[in-house]
């Protein structure tokens, strides 16, 4: 399949502008342009192609095109906080495309596929396969239409990865035996199965991390295609986003208190809930929304600590209201962001952008922690385990060495939370218990608003002395 | 190995690094809309889609790429619109903040 030379030149243009796409996406700043650079590239690329003399069919790109910007636009068009759940199908449908250009390209060329290029279609296929049904599932569990927790059984690991190894054996002998057309279906059956099996045992907490592998192993299974069709702006955009889930995984993976090697093979289960057994009543100090609001008025420096809870409840704008009146009141307000604190890397950000709450007030952890000693009031709203100071002091913890948001260290600390179950792993906060936390029993959506309406009451009330 | 191959690999390597540098660099506050415009690009794979169905050398093979295109156009459309509307959002703070 000769390529020719002027579209060879558009695809290096087209190289080039995902580059720079990807290096505007850098700052807040210019990362519009940075999609408008993406847009253009791939605008270009597409043209070119259908350019490429070897087309002799119009008829089914166009129908296949307008279908597919029909099904795009919608996905396109989502709440923001199913953002997640999308991304994992996205990875999912880029999946399916490689897997089935893949297929294709297998039953036109063998028995004539030089060993080399075997290889690589039964990476591109085996990859391509697992991501496929594999970010179905984690869409699906995302989206709650599968169950949440995590399914384990006896002899998991044993099953997934003999699964694993039957399908590279296959692979393996076909790269050795090309023409032998009739394993062919089971290198693409059998990884489709292993991708369910895989995040079968992941739970809802895990998903940024499993989200992230998937983009990194779509973005391989593209590259991979790119060597199979010797295309090199395939092989360009598989690498960066291979890269790019990979290094989110990482992030993720260190955020999660995890090995690498345990996210790479997937099997990352549940953290043992060990220390369910210690049961004993501490005292809490509970206070209620007008005692918060009076103590949030004093002060000086307040920092909010969101966690997938504050989504839940849908009580992202009743805390930009919360923002809103602190600020007026010429209170310093900061928001400090777990990097697991959403459904997927960022996923908090996004939440809080949308609320309109400026960006430059969101902080990630590794830049806060240093400022919580300062810090008058840290006000944690739906988030746990990102907070538990166990993960710091106390070496038989779970989640012992796992980074944290210091928000002990703040002069107060307020806890919205809806009463005294643990987190997702079943841990003891021994941060409730500290005589400088008050606990806020109650929904956070209702709470926040309650705590917004008594500031406004005083500032009333303050209105009316003044008159 | 053929040279074209040897080719790929180098291609492939550098562009891996390349990867590396500049999204190291990404602030963790676009994490999101970076996964999302990643996948817009990937959808690149569109245009070996495309040639597969309009080189139509079997049925079989045009059937496939046609719902290859599809899957494809779909990441193209949906990722590059998500990543839009979530950068829309992003403002920063007033310059002229109330004392």
């Amino acid at each position: 399949m000769t390529t020719q030379p002027f579209i060879e030149i558009i695809y290096l243009i087209a190289s080039a502008l995902f580059i720079l796409s990807l290096k505007w996406m850098s700052s807040p700043g210019t990362a519009r342009r940075g999609v408008w650079a993406g847009e253009i590239g791939m605008v270009l690329a597409i043209g070119g192609t259908l350019l490429h003399h070897g087309i002799i069919d119009y008829k089914w790109i166009a129908i296949a095109l307008v279908i597919g910007t029909i099904i795009g636009v919608p996905l396109g068009m989502v709440k923001m906080t199913a953002v997640p759940q999308r991304t994992a199908l996205s990875h999912a449908f880029g999946a399916f495309c490689v897997t089935l250009v893949g297929t294709a390209e297998f039953y036109l060329r063998s028995p004539n596929v030089p060993h080399f290029m075997m290889a690589v279609l039964c990476c591109e296929v085996i990859l391509g396969s697992l991501t496929f049904t594999g970010s179905l599932m984690a869409a699906g569990k995302l989206q709650e239409v599968l169950p949440q927790r995590p399914i384990t059984y006896r002899g998991q690991n044993i099953v997934n990865l003999g699964l694993l190894s039957i399908a590279i054996g296959i692979g393996v002998y076909l790269v050795l035996h090309p023409g032998a057309r009739q394993f062919f279906p089971f290198m693409v059956g059998i990884p489709l199965v292993f991708g369910v099996f895989m995040v079968i045992p992941i739970g809802g907490a895990d998903m940024p991390t499993v989200i992230s592998l998937l983009n990194s192993y779509a973005g391989l299974s593209a590259a991979a295609m790119g060597f199979v069709l010797d295309s090199r702006l395939l092989i360009i955009a598989g690498a960066l986003d291979g890269s790019s889930g990979f290094i989110l995984s990482v992030i993720m993976s260190k955020a999660m208190n995890r090995s690498f090697s345990n996210v790479l093979f997937g099997a990352f289960g549940q953290v043992q809930a060990a220390a369910g057994a210690k049961e004993e009543r501490k005292p809490v100090k509970s206070v209620s929304a007008e005692d918060a609001a009076s103590i949030l008025m004093s002060v000086n420096k307040v920092v909010i600590v969101p966690g997938y809870g504050m989504a839940v409840a849908q009580a992202q704008h009743k805390v930009r209201e919360l923002y809103d009146s602190l600020t007026r009141r010429g209170v310093d307000v900061r928001f400090a962001i777990h990097p697991v604190a959403g459904r997927m890397p960022g996923h908090m950000n996004v939440l809080l952008a949308e609320a309109d709450i400026p960006y430059d007030h969101l902080v990630d952890m590794e830049d806060i922690n240093g400022e919580f000693p300062q810090t008058d009031v840290a006000l944690v709203i739906g988030a746990n385990d990102v907070t538990n100071p166990a993960a710091r002091t106390d070496s038989s913890s779970p989640i012992y060495g796992m980074p944290i948001l210091d928000v002990d260290k703040a002069h107060i600390v307020m806890v919205i939370k809806r009463g005294m179950s643990p987190g997702f792993a079943g841990i003891d906060n021994p941060l409730y218990y500290m005589s400088k936390t008050l606990m806020l029993f109650g929904d956070a959506k209702s709470f926040v608003g309650d705590i917004v309406r008594e500031l406004g009451g005083v500032q009333a009330e303050l209105a009316g002395s003044v008159k | 190995m053929s040279s074209v191959l040897i080719n790929s690999l180098f291609i492939f390597m550098l562009a891996g690094f390349i990867g590396f540098e500049v999204i190291r660099r990404i602030s963790p506050l676009l994490h999101t809309p970076l996964m999302s415009l990643t996948n817009a690009l990937d959808a690149i794979a569109v245009v070996g889609a495309i040639i597969l169905v309009g080189e139509h050398k079997s049925n079989f093979s045009a059937l496939l790429g046609t719902l290859a295109v599809i899957a494809a156009m779909s990441n193209v459309v949906g990722g590059f619109l998500i990543t839009d509307r979530m950068l829309r959002m992003f403002k920063s703070s007033q310059p002229t903040k109330k004392p």
